[in-house]
């Protein structure tokens, strides 16, 4: 039952807040906020029955399940399940989800019942994909997400937002318009082998496909995540649509919508059709390195602070794709440690750059200069997330991309090897932002104000969270591990020959990472796919 | 003709007194509100007598109607939907000058079209029942006839479907010719036992296809609808899109179904073509438009076009599958589209219709509640979840996958990213600042209208998040 508390609190939090705003413009930000904090006392309870169950000896990685009927006729149900994966992923939603109307506190002044509806709905979309796991509803929720964020968009963006909002619907509506067909095809061919019409997850696993056929699926899955994730060549509406949004728009994009595609990738593409993503594994690979220098060096060519912060975004989920198509336990806790820290830095970088352009009314950098001296909270703040996002040992991102790395180099060593070279562009990018926007002569005089309370508090957790993610990575990873431990039992089960041995995976270290050695031992010499 | 075939046809009856009714009310006192009130009464009254036929159906009412579930289904929902039409014609035209009582009679004439057309298992009463809908729309299109544009819709509408009946005439004369009978049935068997195959049938067939799809608007007989439904008044545009096509549809089904017309090949070669056309044509030349009225033509013909893959399918899918893919699909889409020119309606004003694009900017900062009904009427043409057009949408892929149409499929997707397109710039509209003070205020909507308009965006939402009761309803339904 908590599965659903945790979606319709959210829901019914929106609807308020819609509501209140007849009454004050105020009301909408603490109903907002309430409804999250309702939603993270659940989520506490919940990793609380996570830890406990942990201790306890189960065989499944499934914390808690939900199955309730829903359109018998074609055999859907409304199934929420919760595993330690989407556990985290929903903790990060919720996490930002806060951030996300702290930021927004004072710089939305019109529509402020809408905006957090909105907010709030796309918020309840995103929790009811991590936790979906009936293909008809996850798709449902899918959607359902989209249409809000087209609002934020549409409505608090910036001087091209039409633009910008559009191109954002259009390509997740018609991608997804192809994972929808896929998830027909596949229940279809079910229906035929075994005379049961089912879109649940679990039942699906089994379908048994022909190569072929399971390979035009695995796509139509992969395209629809790869246009969230993004992935170059599917990238193209992500610098508009982040640069566009307001910062609490930007916030969520960045955080969390990502991070659906990622997470789509992790539990459906991969369990659903094996031996088809493996075959196309080279090519994911190719996508996900490419993906991660390119971005990376468009974002060193951005003079738009907050293109800038996009373009990195495409090259850090770059490294999610190369870990999830990497075929093991370690570059799949690196992809989903990538997918929290970026989630938070990302976020944390909009924020600074939304409010300084609440402040000074542009995203130019070349209009900035000097910052340091006239806003230096704001300068330590944004020097800290530049080096988290560059991949400073010690913080959150370097233990995601390193665990990817390693992982990867035991797969595919060419495109490891070029996928590292991001760590070489990441810094550049990462720094060009500092210096141009915070070091130099300033360019203005006139004072504009620093962080304040709230903002610092906001920062203050993001910066724990880093550092946490850094320093204690095991706290994340023992959470996700059940569910990586499953899949991968499940991926040998099929028989893809991927891996003959169980790993161990312990990542021991409270500075930095000292991985087992067994486990280094253990991955010597998979197959080339 | 016994007492239980007069207890079968009690609705087609009801109407028809009741369209005699409010006839002779005008005669004795020219009265709107009182004319209203007794269309509104005489359709109630006609859904009340369906719950009669249901407790004969399936029966053969005379040679020339059958009442099954099928036709009372369709029966039920076109009623509601004249229902909902009455209500916002109530609205929309007290507030105009001239003679409207009229109206009513013509609205329920319509109706009794569209209830003979949806019970014809002989070509006489299809016939006979086109006639009968086409005759009324002709007069409702050019009701206000101090109108140019109305003149003109009401014109080409008339010639229109006198040439598309024409050929349909012809298309029967020639089945006749050569199976020597007009009941549904019959044809069917005797197709059957000949092994199909015969050129005079099938031109008959695609003639009888090519004059539906005049009433259809289906690509290349789609030329008549952008200027007709921007021509007539917003309700009885609604009513063109809604009624009109939905009875048409019905019919060409049982057509479909029961005259074992899926044995032609080539016939599903021309319909599949005829809806490959109009999914694109219909969305791209939507695309062009600035005019709300034209937006929603083009994409009624694109949605024609969606609804005519479930029909490609019918062979290979079954036909129960098929019959339920269509009934949900014009429920969702007869709500929809009910709602998407309801919404035109009650924002018009004395003059003219709300129809530019630019009467719609700042809705949403104006009047919240009509815009946030008008967004999900716009999403569910979309297909968007939630809404009670996705689940109309799957279940044209369900349709689409079973049959394996893929080209279609792939058309369909292309089709919906177009429509998305057109539909957005709507709702982006709406979200706009106001453009300037003055022309904000416009009155309070008229409460009939505003009443159809809630109830048809609850049951959007209601299809869209739990669409069990109306699947079951639909699944219910023995097939013809």
């Amino acid at each position: 039952m908590i599965l659903v508390w945790l979606i319709i609190v959210l829901f019914v939090g929106g609807l308020l807040s819609g509501f209140a705003d007849r009454w004050s413009s105020v009301w909408p930000r603490w109903i907002a906020l309430a409804a999250l904090t309702i939603d993270a006392c659940l989520l506490i309870a919940l990793i609380v029955d996570a830890e406990s169950l942990a201790l306890s000896v189960t065989s499944s990685s499934w914390i808690t399940d939900l199955k309730w009927a829903w359109i018998p006729r074609f055999g859907i149900t409304f199934h929420l399940a919760v595993d330690g994966l989407s556990l985290l992923l929903i903790a990060l939603t919720i996490f930002l989800g806060i951030m996300a109307i702290s930021c927004s506190w004072t710089e939305i002044k019109q529509g402020n019942g809408f905006f957090h509806f909105n907010l709030l709905w796309t918020l309840a979309g995103v929790v009811g994909v991590f936790l979906a796991l009936d293909l008809f509803l996850f798709f449902f929720f899918w959607e359902v997400m989209i249409i809000p964020m087209y609002f934020l968009i549409a409505i608090w963006g910036h001087e091209n937002r039409a633009y910008a909002s559009m191109k954002f619907f259009l390509f997740t509506q018609v991608s997804g318009l192809l994972m929808l067909l896929a998830i027909v095809v596949l229940v279809f061919i079910h229906h035929q082998n075994s005379g049961v019409y089912t879109f649940d997850y679990f039942d699906l696993l089994d379908a048994s496909l022909d190569s072929t056929v399971a390979f035009w699926l695995m796509l139509g899955f992969f395209i629809p995540f790869a246009v969230k994730l993004p992935a170059v060549p599917f990238h193209t509406w992500l610098p508009d649509a982040h640069t566009q949004a307001s910062t609490g728009g930007s916030v969520i994009l960045a955080g969390v919508l990502l991070k659906t595609g990622a997470y789509g990738l992790i539990r459906f593409v991969v369990p659903l059709f094996p031996e088809a993503a493996h075959t196309f594994t080279p090519v994911a690979m190719a996508l996900g390195a490419v993906s991660i220098l390119y971005g990376a060096s468009l974002a060193f060519a951005q003079s738009d602070m907050k293109r800038l912060v996009a373009y990195s975004s495409i090259s850090h989920m770059g490294f999610v794709l190369l870990g999830v198509f990497a075929w093991n336990a370690i570059a799949l806790q690196g992809a989903v440690m990538t997918m929290l820290a970026h989630g938070i830095s990302a976020a944390a970088l909009f924020m600074i750059a939304g409010g300084l352009q609440e402040r000074m009314h542009t995203r130019d950098m070349g209009r900035m200069g000097g910052l340091w001296g006239r806003v230096p909270r704001m300068g330590a703040i944004a020097l800290f997330f530049s080096i988290a996002a560059l991949g400073m040992p010690g913080l959150g991102n370097f233990i995601g991309e390193v665990l990817v790395l390693l992982g990867a180099f035991q797969v595919n060593r060419a495109m490891t090897v070029v996928a590292a070279l991001g760590l070489i562009v990441a810094p550049i990018y990462s720094l060009i932002l500092i210096q141009k926007a915070f070091h130099g002569p300033p360019k203005e005089h006139d004072t504009i104000r620093d962080f304040g309370g709230r903002e610092m508090t906001a920062m203050g957790f993001m910066v724990i969270a880093t550092l946490w993610m850094g320093l204690y990575p095991q706290a994340m990873m023992g959470l996700a591990e059940p569910g990586i431990r499953d899949r991968e039992t499940g991926i040998r089960d099929q028989g893809s020959g991927i891996r003959d041995q169980p790993i161990e995976l312990k990542v021991s270290g409270s500075s930095s990472l000292i991985l087992d050695s067994r486990l280094l031992t253990a991955e010597r010499g998979p197959e080339q796919p | 003709m016994s007492v239980l075939d007069v207890l079968a046809l009690l609705p087609i009856i009801v109407i028809t007194a009741a369209a005699v009714v409010v006839m002779l009310a005008i005669a004795l006192r020219r009265d709107y509100r009182l004319s209203a009130a007794l269309a509104v009464i005489g359709v109630v009254l006609t859904i009340a007598a369906l719950p009669v036929s249901y407790q004969m159906a399936p029966t053969q009412a005379t040679p020339l109607l059958v009442i099954d579930h099928f036709a009372l289904f369709f029966m039920g929902l076109l009623l509601a939907t004249g229902l909902a039409v009455i209500l916002l014609c109530y609205g929309y035209f007290s507030k105009r000058e001239g003679q409207n009582e009229e109206l009513y009679l013509l609205l329920l004439t319509t109706l009794l079209g569209a209830l003979v057309l949806v019970a014809s298992s002989h070509f006489a009463t299809f016939f006979l029942g086109l006639e009968i809908l086409s005759v009324s729309l002709f007069a409702l299109i050019s009701y206000p006839f101090k109108n140019a544009m109305s003149l003109e819709a009401g014109l080409k509408y008339l010639i229109l479907s006198g040439v598309s009946s024409a050929f349909l005439l012809f298309g029967i004369a020639l089945i006749y010719g050569e199976v020597g009978t007009l009941f549904f049935q019959q044809i069917g068997a005797l197709l059957r036992n000949s092994g199909g195959g015969d050129p005079a049938v099938l031109i008959g067939i695609i003639m009888v296809v090519g004059a539906m799809g005049f009433k259809l608007s289906l690509v290349p007989f789609h030329l008549w609808t952008p200027d007709v439904y921007q021509g007539a008044p917003a309700p009885i545009s609604a009513l063109i899109a809604t009624v009109s096509k939905g009875a048409v549809f019905a019919v060409l089904l049982r057509y479909f179904v029961v005259g074992h017309v899926y044995d032609f090949e080539p016939l599903f070669i021309v319909i599949s073509a005829i809806a490959l056309l109009s999914i694109l044509v219909g969305n791209l030349l939507a695309l062009l438009q600035n005019n709300v009225k034209r937006i929603l033509a083009y994409s009624s013909i694109a949605h024609m076009g969606y609804l005519l893959v479930a029909l490609v399918a019918l062979d290979r899918i079954g036909t129960r599958l098929a019959i339920e893919t269509v009934s949900f699909y014009l429920a969702a889409y007869l709500i929809t589209t009910l709602g998407a020119f309801g919404m035109v309606t009650v924002l018009s004003s004395s003059e003219t219709d709300a129809d530019g694009l630019e009467d719609y900017r700042g809705l949403f900062w104006r009047r919240p509640w009509l815009a946030g009904c008008f967004t999900a009427m716009l999403l569910s043409l979309a297909g968007i979840p939630l809404t009670v057009g996705f689940i109309a949408k799957f279940y044209i892929f369900v349709a689409g996958v079973g049959g394996g149409l893929w080209l279609l499929l792939l058309v369909l997707i292309i089709g919906s990213g177009i429509g998305l397109y057109y539909y957005l710039r709507v709702v982006f509209q709406m979200v706009k600042e106001p453009a300037r003070q003055e022309n904000q205020a416009g009155g309070a909507i008229p409460w009939p209208g505003g009443v159809a308009l809630s109830f048809l965006t609850v049951l959007l939402l209601w299809f869209g998040v739990y669409p069990g009761v109306l699947m079951e309803l639909i699944q219910g339904m023995a097939p013809p």
